[in-house]
């Protein structure tokens, strides 16, 4: 007999007690729970969003479409990174005022060599305000994975208020399971030494998040 | 057996060594009482908390009751995916298959992301046999594989370190196996988390096989969760070509919207945040993004014997996220390794003699290490009932009965007189003998009153036996005196 079988079998045989006409999946679980807190309008979730990512040390900016490659550019220099990966459908206009070299991703980077870019720009999936996170699904203005977790400094651009949603259960409505995908709370943190919150053992030590909405 | 530290005494006799030691005793106060009053606050901030705890439990409990059905739904959508699944028995057939999968590969080591269950069957020692060096990269595991230590809290493992020792460890131990730690390290938390960012970053840009559990697997999609914190599972789970994930049967939620329910009581039970720093999921493997080898071992091990008792069978709807251990009043006191397993604490008192059955002293006696002040039950997201579990578990020991061990029913023979009883004994006069303790217990017997016999069973009726056990009183005394000031203010 094959593992397989012998642990169906053992299941089985455990769940004797069980009615084969249990209580089906959709009437099993009672979902009594909220959709989302607090019902806010779309300003007041866009703010909660900013509220929470600041709260987890993200460091938050706004800026207008116009405003955002000035931004941008900015951010890097004060990072000093001679070097910004890229993903592959990063819209151009983001990096068109300059600054660091562009290093585009390749599927045959190596993370060695991804390990000596300092910076990476990226766009994400979506943002919940709720709980400060945003989720990247890795499409064309994300990359993969290990873009956003080599460097040390990452910057999301997230579009307000269109990707915000309020909460986790309308996030995951939002998100195709098929893709990876990677959410991110504030900068990577540890608290495993005596329980005191560190930034940054392996992913980015520094994230910022730009808003980007608005004239 | 895997799992069981060998030579381990028996709980009273570890928890009276570890009630000793001063510095752990210290360490796992600040830090229990920490997180406690953090999580209390993390979980004050949803208003529908009760709400999120009951659709867990449902959940977890209509997953169990059809866990044949979603494992080959699992297994059906995980293998479209590009996965390949493998089901392990117990813990021998697991590590075999993973050791085999690694020297498919030709490599000789392997980095690995924080998972019990690979603790719970012992991997690494399995690995290291074979002549593969498994690296651990959470922090907290480096700590204790660093200081060739044992895990003593699920979510915290080095729980038990301050930051003296670790520098210490870290100092004397980084450069033996790989990158050393800076000249002239501090005992900061932030320099402490900076050389172990070296020391590991150099092994996962070089690692080709990646290791972990998971926290969900979603039958519908076939996809995996890892929560995380620091970053090192997002390196295990991306960077390698190949990943190994070794999950046990019990952790499956039928489909995606199931984790609208966890990804929010999770992270605010065990870390006490509104959400950890990373969560990754992934389906299989994807072109071009992570490893294009993708392996899920589905581990029983014990598990499909716990499901066979009515009573034990909601310890399977554990998420693992030690709120439970955080409030324990005995946990506090006596630490994790008192508990002789990876599962220590409340859950641990219930798990492990489920997992492993009650051959060994130190199994036989955990479902006594517990007051009973049902603190646990409070605290836990999915309403497991510990002490019910516990009280269950020890009637069983004291008067024997069936269990399924191995897929196979036997019957135990009561333990009046074995060496279990006596170990039971000592941990009951353990309890007994510390009023905090048994004020919290009273406290329990009287919300549950109408359950109780008239004599308590197991070694509790060797206690009560020699005392008439009294009906146990709608309010304990203590409460009562308290409430009434003592009974100055007249009240009944
Ligand atoms: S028993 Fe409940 S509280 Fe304890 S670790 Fe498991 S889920 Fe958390």
């Amino acid at each position: 007999m094959s593992s397989r079988e012998r642990i169906l079998g053992r299941v089985r045989r455990a769940l004797a007690d069980v009615p084969r006409d249990d209580t089906p999946y959709e009437r099993a679980v009672e979902r009594a729970y909220l959709r989302e807190h607090g019902g806010l309008g779309v300003e007041a979730t866009v703010d909660l969003l900013a509220e929470n990512l600041a709260d987890y040390r993200a460091i938050v900016h706004r800026a207008t479409e116009e405003e955002l490659p000035a931004v941008i550019m900015r951010l890097l220099a004060e990072h000093g990174s001679p070097y910004v990966l890229v993903p592959p459908g990063l819209p151009p206009e983001w990096l068109s005022a300059g600054g660091p070299t562009r290093v585009d991703d390749r599927a045959e980077s190596t993370p060695a060599e991804l390990d000596g870019v300092a910076s990476v720009v990226t766009g994400c999936a979506v943002a919940i305000a709720e709980t400060g996170t945003i989720v990247l699904d890795g499409g064309p203005e994300q990359g993969r994975r290990r873009i956003t977790l080599i460097p040390d400094h990452h910057i999301c651009v997230v579009r307000v208020p269109d990707q915000v949603v309020a909460s986790v259960p309308q996030a995951l409505g939002r998100l195709d399971p098929a893709r990876p995908l990677t959410w991110i709370s504030g900068p990577s943190a540890t608290s495993d030494i005596e329980l005191d919150r560190v930034e940054g053992v392996h992913g980015p030590r520094t994230l910022e998040v730009v808003l980007v909405g608005g004239e | 057996m895997s799992g069981t530290f060998v030579g381990m005494p028996a709980f009273p006799v570890a928890a009276r060594e570890a009630v000793g030691d001063g510095t752990l005793r210290a360490n796992l106060r600040h830090a229990t009482h920490t997180i406690r009053a953090k999580r209390a606050n993390a979980v004050a901030e949803v208003s529908d908390w009760a709400a999120l705890r009951e659709a867990g439990k449902q959940i977890k409990d209509h997953t169990l009751r059809r866990l044949d059905d979603y494992l080959v739904q699992l297994e059906e959508a995980v293998t479209a995916a590009g996965g390949v699944v493998h089901w392990a028995a117990d813990a021998d057939e697991a590590n075999r298959i993973v050791t085999a999968l690694v020297k498919e590969t030709g490599e000789s080591e392997v980095v690995k992301v924080k998972s019990m269950a690979t603790q719970e069957i012992g991997l690494n020692e399995a690995l290291e046999a074979e002549g593969i060096r498994a690296y651990e990269t959470d922090l907290a595991e480096l700590i204790v594989q660093l200081g060739k230590d044992r895990p003593s809290h699920i979510l915290v493992p080095a729980i038990h370190r301050n930051r003296g020792e670790i520098r210490d460890i870290f100092a004397r131990e980084m450069g033996e196996w790989g990158r050393a730690a800076p000249e002239g390290l501090t005992d900061t938390p932030a320099e402490l988390a900076e050389a172990a960012r070296l020391h590991l970053r150099e092994k996962f840009l070089r690692a080709k096989v990646g290791i972990s559990g998971a926290n969900f697997m979603v039958a519908e999609t076939g996809t995996l969760v890892v929560v995380e914190s620091e970053g090192n599972g997002r390196m295990c789970l991306t960077l390698p070509e190949t990943l190994i994930s070794v999950v046990g049967i019990e952790k499956i939620v039928p489909t995606w919207r199931d984790l609208e329910v966890f990804l929010q009581t999770l992270p605010r039970s065990s870390t006490a945040e509104r959400m950890n720093p990373y969560t990754s999921t992934w389906t299989g493997t994807s072109d071009g993004d992570g490893p294009r080898v993708f392996h899920l071992v589905l581990l029983d091990n014990g598990r499909t014997d716990t499901l066979a008792d009515e009573v034990g069978r909601q310890a399977l709807r554990c998420i693992r996220c030690s709120a439970c251990l955080n409030v324990c009043p005995v946990y506090e006191r006596a630490g994790g390794h008192a508990y002789g397993s990876v599962y220590p604490g409340p859950i641990g008192a219930i798990l492990s003699p489920q997992l492993r059955g009650t051959a060994s002293e130190i199994d036989a006696s955990l479902p006594y290490a517990s007051s009973l002040c049902g603190a646990c039950y409070e605290v836990c997201p999915v309403a497991i009932d510990i002490p019910e579990v516990l009280v269950h578990l020890r009637e069983r020991i004291a008067e024997g009965g069936e269990v399924t061990r191995e897929g196979n029913k036997v019957v135990l023979r009561p333990a009046k007189g074995h060496a279990a009883e006596r170990a039971a004994m000592r941990a009951a006069r353990w309890a007994f003998a510390r009023p905090g303790v048994l004020r919290a217990g009273q406290r329990l017997a009287s919300r549950t009153r109408r359950l109780h016999p008239r004599s308590l069973p197991g070694p509790g009726r060797a206690w009560s036996a020699t005392r008439d056990l009294p009906p146990v009183p709608a309010e304990p005394f203590r409460d009562w005196w308290q409430r009434t000031n003592g009974g100055k203010d007249g009240a009944k």
